[in-house]
């Protein structure tokens, strides 16, 4: 076992390696010196910047040095001090802005989650096991529909009916008088009557593929023998699925857990920029307004790094689950 | 199909015979594409996605004769129009065909937004082949003549409404299927060649080129693509003219879409590497290029239509989502993407919900090629029935 975790980890390190060069290649895009650049920006958005401050960001960056040095310099900084550079709009480091938004980034994660479990995976486990119904084809043809939409069609949708139906006005965590107070009961129970719509916005987007996935592995594991014995030893039908198949169909979905974070970094980033919460994405989006390639860099660096401990997380969870991957039995595994 | 063994099937089939050696027959000697073009044929669903498809790309290809209006033009009376409604019946309960009333725009006196009252003493006649905002079709002829409308001097048709500064949404739509439906083509067109050759190559060679190639497309398979795609599209410049910017947004929508077909291409190149008829052809004396080309390629060209069919909803989405976020392609351009920019305010939906309609548009066009590309995936591979 711990042969495979190191072997595992040593198979990442390449990977961190060609995705930091690709996120320093994606900082030096913009033509013209960076921080030129950046001043240029930030002045025609409306923020002065002094010359002692260019001064220092010059010298800080070290735009006199080849560029392979630069590169080293800013791996160096991160991994050492964990300094992802500096992000000009938000006036902050890098690595502050986007830890500073990562427990909503995280609560939002988990409770969609949760949510796109409660609804898929019954609904999917319900159409396996009546294939071919009108109830298997009427869910098919859904999660086909529900693949083509991109979650952010979707909340336009539902925030236009939310608002023209009911009044309610979607975006945002908090409502306005608690949006600068510090933490109090109130403030929590308006987080919770605020988050609800947000969080099954972004479940929805993952509903559709795990139903899809769902049913394929139930499918799978339905036809096997096993399924049969079990039959035939006069458990009930509902018995046979939740102690067997279930739990060897749950299995991609355990794996899909880990990756949960890096897709709500990636995949629902669209959706908390319409909707305006304070994750993560909408801090960059706002920042590659301004073409600040720092904060651009950065984020991919981070979430890069979050795919690859991700990846390795779930290739553990699911050695531990399933020990014919441990010791490489399963074909394509 | 020769006139012979047509018309041996079609006497076949006059007998009724339970199982027919004549068309048996003809299921053996069939060529390749023939027997997918027989399956593909089966898949019903499929069909009539291609038949929308072709309609979408007619219209995106025509849209300067099929818009009635043009798309950049302001009505300046008309702004925040709601799609006008088309009567058949006029005020007497004659019947005659559809036309429209006028008309005329007034202010809310607390909101301040447009209000429409129709005014029903004058009609507007909708006719087919009307004159109307003159156009140069594809850069090259000058015309006026559009398929449908009211004519010069009528009151102005807005099937789906204007948006917030008055401009036709539906024009709008027909123009912005040019972009929106050829970025997708375009960026399978470059991603075609970039998963061919490295795929190719990763799958002749082997060796340690094989294991360099595919290390590169597990950390691509694994970057976010969204957030990729934005950093990217924001560090073009944006003093460029739109057209740059469109080769580069759809060259950026590449980078990352090459690798499903690289992995299919490699995958069966190693599988038919071992074939006889690729030994046949070594012992043959044909050189590796030519096995590649005239042995391999045809073998395996099915899997590659499937995997870019299967690749062009998601370019399309990403134009879309890039051009709505105003980072992609922007104004005077026209793509759906650009048009929902109206849409981030979400108060501007909510009393003008038209100029939604791009979604449903986009949503149409990827959910046909998802369902093409499943019929074209069961019929790339006629041999396993």
């Amino acid at each position: 076992m711990l042969a495979y975790i190191i072997q595992r980890i040593a198979r990442a390190i390449p990977q961190l390696l060609l995705i930091s060069i690709l996120a320093y290649v994606i900082i030096q895009l913009p033509p013209g010196d960076i921080v030129t650049q950046q001043i240029l920006n930030l002045e025609a958005s409306g923020v002065t910047v002094s010359e002692v401050q260019a001064a220092a960001l010059r010298r800080q960056y070290g735009l006199d040095r080849p560029q392979w040095q630069r590169y080293l310099l800013w791996i160096g900084n991160i991994v050492t001090r964990f300094d992802f550079g500096y992000s000009f709009t938000w006036q902050k480091p890098v690595a502050d802005v986007i830890m500073g938004r990562m427990g909503y980034t995280f609560a939002i994660a988990l409770f969609s989650a949760v949510f796109t479990w409660v609804v898929a995976i019954p609904i999917g486990v319900y159409a396996a096991v009546k294939q071919y119904s009108v109830g298997d084809y009427i869910i098919t043809f859904v999660t086909f529909v529900g693949l083509a939409v991109p979650p952010f069609f979707l909340a336009l949708v539902i925030m236009y009916v939310a608002l023209t139906q009911f009044g309610i006005r979607v975006g945002g965590l908090f409502s306005p008088e608690y949006m600068v107070q510090g933490w109090s009961w109130g403030k929590v129970l308006n987080l919770l009557s605020n988050m609800w719509l947000p969080i099954i916005l972004l479940g929805m987007g993952g509903v559709a593929s795990t139903i899809r996935t769902m049913r394929a592995m139930m499918l799978d594991e339905l036809r096997k023998q096993y399924v049969t014995v079990a039959r035939a030893k006069g458990l009930s039908s509902l018995q046979v699925i939740l102690r067997y198949p279930l739990r060897l169909a749950v299995n991609p979905i355990i794996s899909g857990l880990m990756w949960l974070l890096p897709w709500l970094f990636s995949g629902g980033i669209i959706l908390e920029i319409v909707l305006n919460l304070p994750t993560a994405g909408p801090a960059l989006y706002a920042s590659l307004m301004s073409q600040d390639m720092y904060m651009a860099g950065g984020y991919i660096m981070i979430i890069g790094a979050l795919t690859a401990v991700s990846a390795i997380f779930s290739d553990i969870v699911l050695a531990v689950s399933d020990p014919r991957i441990r010791f490489g039995g399963v074909e394509g595994a | 199909m020769s006139i012979l063994s047509g018309l041996r099937s079609w006497f076949g089939r006059r007998r009724g015979a339970k199982v027919d050696p004549v068309r048996e027959e003809e299921f053996y000697r069939a060529g390749q594409w023939q027997l997918v073009w027989w399956k593909f044929k089966r898949h019903k669903l499929a069909q009539i996605s291609m038949v929308v498809l072709a309609i979408l790309y007619t219209v995106a290809i025509f849209a300067e004769f099929i818009s009635p209006h043009d798309p950049l033009r302001r009505f300046r009376d008309y702004l925040s129009h709601p799609p006008t409604s088309i009567h058949i019946r006029d005020a007497n309960g004659r019947f005659r065909r559809p036309f429209i009333y006028g008309m005329a725009m007034g202010r809310d006196p607390v909101t301040f937004r447009p209000v429409y009252e129709e005014d029903r003493s004058t009609i507007y006649p909708i006719g087919i082949f009307v004159r109307g905002d003159p156009y140069k079709f594809w850069g090259l002829w000058e015309s006026d003549l559009h398929l449908f409308g009211t004519g010069p001097e009528g009151m102005p048709l807005f099937v789906m409404g204007t948006d917030t500064i008055g401009r036709d949404v539906f024009s709008r739509i027909c123009h912005g299927g040019r972009i929106s439906l050829s970025v997708g083509l375009v960026g399978i067109a470059i991603s075609f060649f970039l998963g061919l050759f490295l795929g190719g190559v990763s799958g002749f060679f082997g060796g340690v080129i094989d294991e360099a190639i595919q290390r590169v497309i597990e950390v691509i398979t694994t970057l976010p693509t969204i957030p990729l795609w934005m950093a990217l599209a924001a560090a073009l410049p944006r003093e460029w003219p739109q057209l740059r910017i469109y080769f580069y947004t759809t060259l950026i929508l590449s980078i990352l879409g090459w690798t499903g077909l690289a992995r299919t291409v490699r995958g069966r190149l190693l599988s038919m590497r071992e074939e006889d008829f690729v030994l046949a052809a070594r012992l043959d004396g044909e050189s590796e290029w030519a096995i590649i080309v005239r042995y391999m390629l045809p073998g395996f060209a099915s899997y590659i239509i499937v995997s870019l069919t299967l690749s062009l909803p998601g370019m399309i989405l990403g134009e879309t989502s890039l051009s709505f976020l105003g980072i992609g392609l922007n104004p005077p351009t026209i793509s759906w993407g650009v048009m929902l920019q109206q849409a981030q305010d979400i108060m501007n939906v909510a009393h003008y919900p038209w100029i939604l309609w791009p979604v449903p548009v986009v949503v149409l066009a990827v959910l046909m090629f998802n369902f093409m590309g499943d019929g074209l995936r069961d019929a790339a591979d006629p041999y396993i029935t």
